[in-house]
């Protein structure tokens, strides 16, 4: 806590900071003062500046006004080499590390021990081990880093900071990449870190995370800052309703549940691929939500990408409308009726420095032009209305798609799929690094679209998500579907979160 | 989600800011354009031989046969892939058509370099695309064998071609014009209405931007690919025949920096390294302004090393301008 019976000592203060980016007001006037061995989280939605301050704090850019204090000295820092200098270091959202390199050499990256240019391996392993009993990490100096998992890549930024003598560690949404068993380990060597006293800012959009590991809470909307609390006083609630201005919890839309005859759109039979996926079977009714659960490894992305064609098959046939189909590549997929939202927005869903028309029409332009030749007016005016009509800000196809918050880039897949109505919608991941108020607009989207008769087949690793708006559940685990879990109207339902959780580890 | 709405910050902070967003982000894309202007206007003032429509035309022709090559690699650098057989594509096209034309046959021996060009275009994407090479690397060696292969057409030596028939493409004339202009002027509209026009080209940006992005959206990535190196080696093979053509003689030691040339052209007109950015218009004011420098030097009697010294300052500014533009947010 930070209250505690000695006085806490202001580690930093930041006083009056304020930073633009064009047109936008990154934060305005913000004061924040960092006690000494405190973890201090800051949270809000995207584009409320958390991310601005936290490169401010770092050195990686400059605020147009005010005052950086640290242990009383005011500082600038025209670089994260000078904040490294004045001991902060920051650990991005995406690892940067050389993934080529050892675990050894990534740590001390540029302060290896050397004589007159010569490397004193010896001194370099011991300074390791005296870094590894400090932080109680367990990871061999010859490592490969790309070999490791992502929790442990982590822990390799983490030595890094502390090989620099870090007295401030600031963490940019450091479990947004990460699935749940690591997060789970990352959050205990946060506690770790807190313990053996190094100070540490905390930037997240997973609250529960928030309360969990953090002594302060920091809550900033539209650049500016709303408050700042003890955690222990602090709820979900309070802080959604402080991060939006408006009180709001994560409501569900009602489900709609498609008629007992409603036919099958989509269905599958026998897809395998050796080591990967064996004898996936599984129907889509017109109006359904059908949610694939089950661990990260289990096979759910890879079941989606058999069955849009990114990847090879060995075995199956796929119907759309009772008709068999054969779909070999995106291509077939997309001419099938068949629409994929993978789960990784930047890598695989979006072109991010193309604009955002030429990503919504990219699998439809045969049909927007005449022998190749594009009907560029034709889809100005589509891709606006439809733009438009999901509310993407701004809603202009010339603006290019980096530019965009998280949640309005995610909207822009959706376009992107919906701009011809396909047939089965697949969402790998549609809630992913998303704020809240974008999270809901994706609900309500998914279950319009089942309610006009869409089929919809949801991924998620938020099994909320899944119980939340699936009428039917599928667990795999080890390429296989082990369970299913109906939803229905009669409160005949099976579908509960203990019971897919069992399905998924096995321990049924 | 409602970051843009702001509140209102001093004005006058404003109006300074404003200024220096639009100096900075929005004219920077359109460098090339005042580039062009300013030496234009420098040339003018400097020597009155420049600006007069036989020395505009002059620039011009010189400019088709780098310009030609340009044109086409701006296809497999939009499409994020660099061509390094040129070069090669240019001197073998030229020994082939004048083999042909040796034989009897000026005609054919141009139509067949200019679909050797592409044919050889082909192969370097088919290479890449199946079996997986970087494309740096598969046109380097490429490069080296299509130009060993001219060298083993011309045993070495050069063919001369006496008949008048071959040199028309490379030194006739159609309305006071020459015609290595309209071939250029050409094959600019091509590929302008190829990769602004049509679903092709919004492919080809498309895998520059992000291939598997591209690939899930449900485009045959290889098929574009390959045909991005087919436009490329085609532009070559223009610009083979028409040299060959010009100076009626196939040659096995020409083009060496043809591809250079060609390739700092792209990158002078702002067209990204990177992949996924770009444009026709670019090319050719990259082009343009190239040769607009070598033929004020030339005008101004300046010893053509220097020129050598322009052209990678220049090449080095532009360069820098794009990493600029894709660091800023």
């Amino acid at each position: 806590m930070v209250e505690e019976s000695h006085n806490p000592q202001p580690l930093i203060e930041l006083r009056h900071i304020s930073k633009r980016f064009g047109g936008v007001q990154a934060l305005a006037d913000v004061d924040l003062i960092v006690y000494r061995g405190s973890v201090h989280a800051l949270v809000g939605e995207n584009g409320a500046g958390k991310s601005t301050l936290g490169k401010i704090l770092s050195g990686v850019i400059s605020p147009d006004a005010g005052e950086l204090v640290v242990n009383g000295h005011p500082m600038t820092f025209a670089s994260p080499h000078e904040a490294l200098a004045g001991g902060i270091s920051m650990i991005q959202q995406e690892i940067a590390l050389v993934p080529k390199l050892t675990v050894l050499k990534n740590v001390f990256l540029g302060l290896e021990s050397n004589r007159a240019g010569l490397l004193q391996d010896r001194d370099n392993r011991r300074r390791f081990e005296e870094l590894k009993s400090r932080s109680g990490f367990n990871l061999s100096a010859d490592a490969i880093t790309s070999n490791l998992s992502v929790a442990d890549q982590k822990k390799v930024e983490i030595l890094k900071a502390l090989a620099r003598n870090a007295q401030l560690i600031v963490m940019d949404e450091p479990t947004a990449t990460l699935p749940d068993e690591e997060s789970a380990k990352l959050i205990e060597i946060i506690r770790f870190l807190h313990k053996a006293g190094t100070t540490i800012i905390y930037i997240s959009h997973f609250l529960k995370e928030v309360l969990n590991v953090a002594d302060t809470v920091t809550v900033l909307r539209n650049g500016q800052l709303i408050r700042t609390s003890t955690a222990s006083e602090e709820t979900p609630d309070s802080l959604v309703t402080a991060m939006l201005g408006r009180a709001m919890s994560i409501v569900f839309p009602p489900k709609a549940f498609p008629a007992a005859d409603s036919p099958v759109v989509f269905s599958a039979k026998g897809i395998s691929r050796k080591g990967v996926l064996s004898d996936i079977s599984l129907d889509i009714h017109a109006g359904e939500i059908v949610g694939l659960a089950g661990l990260v490894g289990s096979g759910r992305t890879e079941v989606a990408r058999a069955i849009f064609g990114a990847d090879h098959r060995d075995s199956g046939i796929l119907k759309i409308d009772n008709q068999v189909v054969s779909i070999l590549h995106p291509t077939d997929g997309v001419a099938a009726g068949i629409a994929l939202l993978p789960e990784s927005r930047k890598t695989q869903g979006l072109l991010m420095r193309l604009s955002i028309g030429h990503n919504v029409t990219l699998p439809h332009l045969k049909s927007l032009s005449r022998g190749s030749v594009l009907q560029q007016r034709k889809e100005l005016k589509d891709t606006t209305q439809l733009l438009q009509d999901l509310d993407v800000r701004p809603p202009q196809p010339k603006v290019r798609v980096d530019s965009l918050s998280g949640g309005n880039q995610q909207k822009v897949l959706f376009s992107k799929w919906l701009f011809r109505h396909p047939r089965l919608l697949i969402a790998d991941e549609p809630t992913h690094g998303v704020d809240v108020g974008a999270k809901l607009a994706i609900y309500q989207l998914i279950t319009s679209l089942a309610k006009e008769g869409m089929a919809v087949l949801l991924i998620s690793s938020e099994l909320e998500e899944v119980l939340g708006l699936a009428h039917r559940v599928l667990v795999l685990r080890q390429g296989r579907i082990v369970a299913e879990f109906k939803d229905s109207l009669d409160g005949q339902s099976s579908l509960n979160e203990d019971a897919i959780m069992r399905a998924a580890f096995a321990t049924l | 989600m409602t970051q843009f709405e702001t509140p209102p910050p001093n004005v006058e902070d404003k109006k300074a800011r404003k200024f220096n967003y639009l100096n900075l982000g929005a004219l920077r894309p359109y460098g090339i354009i005042f580039a062009f202007i300013v030496v234009f206007i420098i040339l003018s003032f400097l020597t009155s031989a420049f600006a007069t429509t036989r020395n505009i035309l002059n620039v011009l022709d010189q400019a088709a046969e780098v310009g030609l090559a340009a044109l086409g690699v701006t296809l497999p650098i939009i499409g994020g892939c660099f061509d390094l057989s040129l070069g090669a594509v240019f001197a073998v096209t030229g020994c082939v058509a004048a083999f042909i034309a040796k034989l009897g046959y000026p005609a054919l021996g141009i139509a067949v370099g200019i679909f050797l060009g592409f044919l050889l275009g082909c192969m370097n994407g088919l290479i890449i695309t199946r079996l997986h090479i970087n494309s740096f690397v598969a046109t380097l060696a490429t490069g080296l064998i299509i130009s060993g292969i001219a060298y083993v057409t011309t045993d070495g030596l050069l063919i001369e071609i006496a008949d008048p028939r071959f040199s028309v493409i490379g030194r006739g004339y159609l309305l006071g014009v020459k015609f290595p202009i309209y071939v250029f002027f050409g094959f600019a509209i091509l590929t302008w209405f190829l990769l602004s026009r049509t679903t092709i080209g919004r492919y080809i940006f498309a895998i520059g931007g992000n291939e598997e992005a591209a690939r899930l959206s449900g485009v045959h990535t290889d098929l574009i690919r390959i045909l991005t190196f087919a436009i490329s080696g085609l532009g070559a093979g223009l610009a083979g025949v028409i040299a060959a053509s010009r100076i009626t003689t196939g040659e096995a030691d020409v083009g060496t920096a043809l591809t250079l040339s060609a390739i700092a052209a792209v990158v002078i007109g702002g067209t990204s390294i990177l992949g996924g950015e770009g444009a026709i218009w670019r090319t050719i004011f990259g082009v343009l302004l190239l040769q607009l420098i070598s033929n004020g030097m030339n005008i101004l009697d300046i010893p053509p090393f220097y020129q050598l010294i322009v052209q990678g300052v220049i090449i080095l500014f532009a360069v820098t301008l794009d990493a600029l533009r894709s660091r800023s947010p």
